[in-house]
């Protein structure tokens, strides 16, 4: 009895510092959303007040407000391998963006407010159904895979 | 002659409204249109011919879009069309928004030696090309990601397969690319290549992916 009370405690010990593991938060790109990749003409970024010209290379957070101008198209390339792209006149709100990198579970949601936008979806949409959405001032679109394009166009657009 | 019409037709054309104002005629209220709008969704092919799907609301009318292009129009809200779209008015439409597409990521795999974290000599050649499609892209980034095969339990795996991530990473660091460029994952034994039972060894199951994009 006692040789098994000496044991019990060890053990939880291998196992708690196991379970640790897999609960410590994934290290490196944890904080990534998505990051510029190509930008052609007036491109900006609304983010906390402020417009900043996009660039390649600048990363993109949740609640930005991407928007190209009559010359202007860009491409995003997302955390889960997902592709954003849009073409002149169009105006993406980035709503929410968060991945696993480890269980590839997560939720990625925007919104086309107007313009056009193409899109290849990655590992959020692939291991869950309608985890990735596409909002416009008319429909929500849930994402099942892989490859599309949505035009938002309204009076005055 | 034409200036003496029109100055004519315009009086008149007051002389009636005035009257109508003043026998109290309010003008008939406008009839309410539904907003015109001009939307387009379409649903593509895979690059390798396969079609995933899209599931579409609107004002509580819901649709799938499961065939390659398949679209669902609206030009008046409250009439939801679904119907086909062209390779032709994608490109026509979207021309723009398609050749802003960021270069698709290329992944690229690294076998190791069981239960280590050491490559094989074959995926030591690998890595020539990994360097190659980096050269090829502005501002790169490099995922990598470690995977197991079943033997063992799903923590120690997903350990197994970080500790495997972390060592190319940092054999990636000595060739030259900055740390900051690279991200690690361990996906344990989630996503075998080759599906097994669990405990049951499989060295193709075993390996690195490096994704450049």
């Amino acid at each position: 009895m006692t040789t098994r009370f000496h044991r019990v405690p060890r053990l939880l010990l291998v196992t708690g510092g196991l379970a640790l593991l897999t609960v410590w938060p994934t290290p490196a790109g944890a904080d990534d959303v998505g990051l510029i990749k190509v930008v052609k003409g007036t491109v900006q970024i609304e983010r906390r007040g402020q417009r900043l010209p996009a660039q390649v290379g600048a990363k993109v957070e949740p609640a930005d407000v991407v928007t190209t101008g009559p010359d202007g198209s860009v491409g995003i390339l997302f955390a889960d391998a997902s592709l954003l792209s849009a073409g002149p006149n169009s105006v993406l709100v980035i709503d929410q963006f968060r991945f696993d990198s480890t269980t590839n579970q997560g939720a990625f949601e925007t919104t086309l407010r107007k313009g056009t936008l193409s899109a290849v979806s990655g590992k959020i949409a692939k291991q869950t159904p309608d985890a990735m959405k596409v909002r416009t001032p008319t429909t929500v679109l849930g994402v099942r895979g892989t490859e599309f394009v949505v035009r938002a166009s309204g009076p005055g657009d | 002659m034409a200036g003496v019409l029109g100055l004519l037709v315009l009086s008149g054309v007051l002389v009636l409204s005035g009257l109508l104002v003043l026998s109290g005629c309010a003008a008939p209220p406008p009839v309410a249109k539904p907003a015109v709008r001009d939307d387009l969704v379409v649903l593509l092919p895979d690059r390798d011919g396969k079609t995933g799907a899209l599931a579409l609301t609107h004002e509580g009318t819901e649709r799938v879009l499961d065939a390659p292009y398949a679209a669902a129009r609206i030009k008046e809200v409250g009439h939801l069309e679904t119907g086909a779209s062209t390779p032709d008015e994608v490109q026509r439409v979207f021309a723009e928004a398609l050749a802003a597409q960021p270069p698709r990521p290329v992944s690229f795999l690294l076998y190791f030696l069981e239960g280590q974290d050491t490559l094989t000599p074959e995926s030591q050649q690998v890595v020539q090309q990994i360097f190659a499609e980096i050269a090829r892209r502005p501002s790169p980034e490099i995922v990598i990601i470690g995977h197991t095969d079943r033997v063992g339990s799903v923590a120690a795996n997903d350990a197994l397969s970080l500790r495997r991530a972390q060592k190319v990473r940092d054999d990636l660091v000595k060739l030259g690319i900055p740390a900051d460029r690279m991200q690690v994952a361990g996906r344990g034994e989630r996503e075998p290549l080759v599906p097994t039972e669990d405990e049951v060894p499989e060295p193709r199951n075993r390996r690195v992916e490096i994704s450049v994009r």
